[in-house]
């Protein structure tokens, strides 16, 4: 006999692209999926019509295309505004760092209405931004590489000079480069500008061991969970394509001590980059899930559960244990469709 | 010389760090030892067991314990 008292939620997520370079939404919705507190309706929200999500129709039960950042939070609250008059959403969890902007300042409209979300304010969004994470580091003494934000092609050459080679040529809002040369450097500033735009962040190497931190805040100050991971497996984008549990306190801390001083709220990513004498120098603050975050539903703390909580107004108590030594190995899959399909969401922008 | 208290160490001689996610692979005179070094046992009580049980000359294993030491320390296994 079917369980009545099980809640009946519907939960929209961003970043269906399970690609190379993957979105987290997949792994957000499986996490979401494995909580049996729920009979959860997941709604995708897609920008391009060949995002992988869009077509499994076994994790995502209707998708429906929505404007990209550029359009602006007016267009985006209108979409979502239509959509929830069909679907009733009761959470919607971006996962974009573009999109993040619009989401926040739309967030006490899509509460009116009955949506909920549970994300970092602005000044929280502004403040671990590429271009002031070096402020933020010295502010709250945290360990954060050297760098500089430039507009011109021509400031590389004083850059290496300040920094020496190897340096790291950061886009606005993804990619990174290790260039050796100041050729190297010119390329990779070229591309990341045409892609991203303008700045572009150069960062001083640092050489060590790459980890990661997928983490939650309440928003008060406190830790729902933290996990960190060792990359595995790393493809030419730099993105984990295996990974395992560490067990290492002075990492989960290292969380800890962000989530205390930036009162942050909702998921995050800290990449750190480990030095031989034990250093972590962060490299960059995601503001939203990382693409793994379904091992940490796996290794015991599943942090896409506890975030629709707190977006629903729950209390969730915080995470203690987990497992060490598990491990996520990514893979690919051909999955077939129909031409149909395709032109669905590509014309109606729904399927 | 005492091996990190958190280190996983398995009979078939796979050793795992889990606060660096290195693992490695031992024969079997190196998981033998690295059991009885979980086992608090001091380095002259493994090396004597060692000497009982297998043909080998005190002088080589004494220079073959130094080089597995050394990589032990090395790959951060050891605490001192």
């Amino acid at each position: 006999m079917k369980d009545t008292s099980i809640k009946k939620l519907v939960i929209a997520v961003t970043g269906l692209n399970a690609i190379d370079s993957p979105g987290p939404g997949i792994a957000v919705i499986r996490g979401i999926r494995d909580c049996k507190d729920w009979d959860v309706r997941i709604i995708g929200l897609s920008y391009e019509s060949l995002e992988p999500g869009i077509y499994m129709h076994d994790v995502v039960d209707k998708t429906y295309q929505i404007p990209y950042p550029s359009a602006g939070s007016e267009a985006l609250l209108n979409r979502l505004i239509h959509i929830h008059e069909s679907e009733k959403i009761d959470v919607i969890i971006p996962n974009f760092d573009a999109e993040l902007q619009n989401f926040i300042k739309i967030s006490n409209d899509l509460k009116k209405i009955g949506i909920g979300t549970f994300l970092p304010s602005l000044a929280q969004l502004e403040a671990r931004d590429k271009v002031n994470l070096y402020h933020f580091g010295t502010q709250h003494n945290l360990l954060v590489p050297a760098d500089r934000i430039i507009y011109k092609v021509d400031d590389l050459k004083s850059v290496i000079d300040q920094f020496g080679s190897p340096i790291v040529v950061k886009g606005k809002y993804y990619e990174a480069v290790v260039t050796y040369t100041l050729e190297q450097a010119q390329k990779a500033f070229h591309k990341l500008q045409a892609k991203w735009g303008l700045p572009i962040i150069v960062q001083q190497f640092i050489n060590g061991t790459e980890i990661n931190i997928a983490a939650l805040g309440d928003g008060k100050g406190n830790t729902i969970s933290a996990i960190p991971m060792r990359k595995l497996y790393i493809t030419d984008k730099g993105k984990a394509w295996a990974g395992i549990t560490l067990e290492d306190k002075s990492l989960i801390d290292l969380a800890k001590h962000f989530i205390s001083v930036t009162k942050w709220s909702g998921g995050f990513e800290l990449e750190i980059m480990r030095t031989a004498d034990n250093k972590p120098y962060i490299m960059e603050i995601n503001p939203r899930f990382p693409a793994w975050i379904y091992l940490t539903t796996g290794a015991g703390q599943n942090q896409p559960e506890a975030l629709v909580k707190m977006a629903l107004g729950e209390e969730v108590k915080p995470y203690t244990d987990y497992e060490v030594g598990k491990i996520f190995i990514r893979y690919s899959w051909d999955l077939i469709t129909n031409i149909e399909e395709f032109q669905k969401i590509s014309a109606f922008g729904e399927l | 010389m005492k091996l990190k208290k958190n280190i996983a160490t398995s009979e078939s001689g796979f050793v795992f760090n889990p606060s660096s996610g290195d693992s490695f692979s031992l024969n079997i005179i190196g998981a033998e030892i690295l059991l009885q070094m979980k086992e608090s046992k001091s380095s002259d009580e493994i090396k004597k067991d060692i000497l009982n049980r297998y043909e080998v000359d005190k002088s080589l294993l004494e220079k073959d314990w130094d080089d597995f030491m050394a990589q032990l320390k090395d790959n951060n296994l050891l605490e001192f």
